[in-house]
C-alpha cells in the first residue's frame, strides 16, 4: 500500500484548513439562527466574516485543482464508489462556492450592513428586495443541510 | 477530498462491521452535537423558535407582519447634525451636517389591527443612512424603562400576559407567579406607569431603553442612551379619543400633522457614569446626568407601510455605526435574534399579508381613516 500517490501538499494544507471552518460554519450556523442569548451576537458576528474567508479559499483550492490536479482513484475502487466520490465531490465544491454567495446576496436583498471587523464590510451586490431575500434566506438553510450530507461523505 | 482509501485487499467480514459501527458513532455524535446546538434536545432553552411562538400565542397570526409592533406607518426625512456628540463617539453621524432617514411609527404589541389606545405603548425606529454605506438602526419606546431585563423575562411576561383561552382575559394567577418571579418588573412598572401619556406620536418622547457604548477617535468609550425629544409642545392625552370612532386616531393624527408641516425630535444622548447600569433595561440611570443634544431628526413624509420605505427593514439594534458599540445589556443581542427571524418569517409570508391597517389611501387622504 506505498505506491498510492498523495495529494500535493498545498491540496492537503487547503483541505485541513478549510474543513475545520466549514464545520465550524454549520454548527455557528445551526447554534445562532436557535439563539436568543449573548450568543447570537457572537456568533453572527463570526459567521459572516469566516463565511467569506471560505469563500476566498474555495476559490484559491479551484485554482490550485488545475495547478496541482489531484491523483486517480485507486484502480481497486469499484466503478459506483468512482461515481459517488466524484459526484459528492462536485456538489461539496458547489456548496463551499456557492454558500458565502448565497449568505452575501441575502444580506444585500435585506439590505443589513455585511460587516465582516471592525469598519471592514461589503457592498450589498443585489438590490433591496424583501421576497429576493426570502428566496435567499431558505436557499441558505437548504444548502447548509445539503451541506451536512455532503461534508462528511468528503472528509 | 478523499485524503484516506480504505486498504484495498481483503477484509474480514467482521472487520467491516467494526469500521462501519465506528462511522455510525461518529456520524451518530455529530449529529447529536448538531441537535443540541440547534436546540432540538433541550425543550426548555429558549430559541428564537420559542419566542416567536410565544407572540402567536399571544398575538395569534398575522401573516407578513412584524412580530411586534406590528400596527405602523413608514416615515422619512433627515437628520441634522449639531455636531456636539462628535467629540464623545466618531461616528460618521455626528459630524456636522444632514444625512437621510427611514423611519416608522408603530404601537407595540403583535396585533397589526389593534385599535389606537392611549396607555399602548408607542415606538419611533430610525435608519440613519451615513456615507460610505454604514447605518444606523435604533428603535425607542415612550416609556422611560423597559419592564423586562433579559430575553427569559420578555418571553414568560408574554406567556402570562396572553388572553386565556376560556376567559378570553390574561389569568391574573399567571400575572402573579410572573411577577413573583420578576422583581425587577415590579420595581420598572410604577416608573412607566409615572409618564405622562401625550396626545399623540408627534408629542412623544422616545427612549433608547438600552444602553450603548460611544467609541472617541482614541478609542475611548463611554456608556450612553439616547432620546428623541419632540419640538412639538406636550399635550396630555385627552380622554378617549378613540371613541370618535377613528381606530387608527394616533396615526391619522400624525400623517395629518406632517402633511401641514414637518414635525422634528432632538436627539438627545444622556452620558452614563462608570457605575450606572448598562446591562439592565428596567433601571433608570440617576437624573442629572450629563446630556448634548446632538442634532435635530425631521420628518417630512408620512406613507403606509404598503410600499412605505420601512417595510424591508428590520429595524435591529444591533446595526451600529463605527463609533457606536452595543453595551452588555442581554437584551441587545435577543432583540437582533428576535427581530432578524420576525423579519425571515413576515419576508416568507410576504405574498400572503393583507393590507396594513394604515392604508396608502388613507395616508393620501391626509389621515382620514
Amino acid at each position: 500500500m506505498t505506491t498510492q500517490a498523495r495529494f500535493p501538499a498545498v491540496s492537503r494544507l487547503l483541505h485541513w484548513l478549510m474543513a475545520p471552518m466549514i464545520v465550524a460554519m454549520l454548527f455557528i450556523g445551526v447554534g445562532m439562527a436557535a439563539s436568543v442569548s449573548a450568543r447570537y451576537e457572537l456568533l453572527v458576528s463570526i459567521h459572516r466574516p469566516l463565511g467569506m474567508a471560505i469563500f476566498v479559499l474555495c476559490v484559491i483550492r479551484f485554482v490550485n485543482r488545475f495547478i496541482n490536479p489531484p491523483p486517480e482513484l485507486p484502480d481497486t475502487v469499484p466503478s459506483v464508489q468512482r461515481f459517488a466520490a466524484k459526484a459528492s465531490h462536485i456538489v461539496l465544491y458547489t456548496l463551499m462556492f456557492i454558500m458565502p454567495l448565497v449568505g452575501w446576496g441575502m444580506l444585500s436583498a435585506a439590505r443589513y450592513p455585511i460587516v465582516l471587523y471592525g469598519p471592514l464590510r461589503l457592498p450589498p451586490i443585489l438590490p433591496h428586495d424583501l421576497t429576493l431575500y426570502a428566496w435567499l434566506r431558505d436557499l441558505h438553510t437548504g444548502l447548509a443541510f445539503g451541506k451536512c450530507w455532503s461534508v462528511p461523505d468528503n472528509l | 477530498m478523499k485524503l484516506f482509501w480504505f486498504e484495498a485487499g481483503p477484509v474480514r467480514s467482521g472487520g467491516v462491521l467494526v469500521r462501519l459501527g465506528a462511522i455510525g458513532a461518529v456520524m451518530l455524535s455529530v449529529a447529536g452535537a448538531f441537535a443540541y446546538v440547534g436546540g432540538w434536545l433541550s425543550p426548555v432553552r429558549l430559541t428564537q423558535d420559542r419566542m416567536m411562538a410565544a407572540f402567536e400565542d399571544a398575538n395569534g397570526t398575522h401573516a407578513g407582519f412584524r412580530r411586534n409592533h406590528a400596527k405602523g406607518v413608514c416615515v422619512t426625512g433627515w437628520f441634522e447634525s449639531s455636531g456636539q456628540a462628535a467629540a464623545l463617539s466618531k461616528a460618521a453621524v455626528f459630524r456636522p451636517g444632514r444625512i437621510p432617514v427611514v423611519g416608522r411609527f408603530a404601537l407595540a404589541g403583535g396585533m397589526p389591527f389593534q385599535t389606537d389606545a392611549p396607555a399602548t405603548v408607542r415606538s419611533m425606529a430610525l435608519r440613519f443612512l451615513l456615507p460610505g454605506g454604514e447605518e444606523w438602526r435604533t428603535g425607542m419606546n415612550n416609556i422611560p424603562v423597559f419592564p423586562v431585563n433579559s430575553a427569559r423575562g420578555f418571553y414568560e411576561q408574554l406567556l402570562a400576559s396572553s388572553a386565556d383561552p376560556v376567559t378570553g382575559k390574561p389569568d391574573p394567577v399567571r400575572i402573579k407567579a410572573f411577577l413573583a418571579a420578576h422583581p425587577e418588573t415590579v420595581r420598572a412598572l410604577p416608573l412607566i406607569k409615572q409618564h405622562q401619556v401625550t396626545s399623540g406620536f408627534a408629542n412623544s418622547t422616545f427612549n433608547s431603553l438600552n444602553a450603548f457604548r460611544f467609541v472617541d477617535a482614541a478609542g475611548a468609550s463611554v456608556p450612553v442612551r439616547w432620546s428623541t425629544v419632540p419640538v412639538q409642545p406636550f399635550a396630555a392625552d385627552s380622554a378617549e379619543p378613540s371613541a370618535a370612532g377613528d381606530k387608527n386616531y394616533l396615526f391619522d393624527n400624525l400623517i395629518a400633522q406632517i402633511a401641514q408641516h414637518p414635525r422634528q425630535w432632538r436627539l438627545i444622548v444622556t452620558i452614563g457614569q462608570a457605575d450606572d447600569p448598562t446591562n439592565d433595561a428596567t433601571l433608570p440611570w440617576p437624573a442629572g446626568r450629563r446630556q448634548i443634544d446632538a442634532g435635530t431628526v425631521t420628518i417630512d413624509h408620512a406613507s403606509s407601510e404598503d410600499g412605505g420605505r420601512c417595510t424591508a427593514v428590520n429595524y435591529d439594534p444591533l446595526v451600529l455605526p463605527s463609533g457606536i458599540e452595543p453595551s452588555d445589556d442581554p437584551l441587545l443581542s435577543a432583540r437582533s435574534a428576535a427581530y432578524a427571524r420576525s423579519f425571515t418569517l413576515r419576508a416568507d409570508e410576504e405574498h400572503e399579508k393583507p393590507p396594513s391597517a394604515v392604508t396608502a389611501r388613507e395616508v393620501q387622504a391626509g389621515g382620514k381613516s
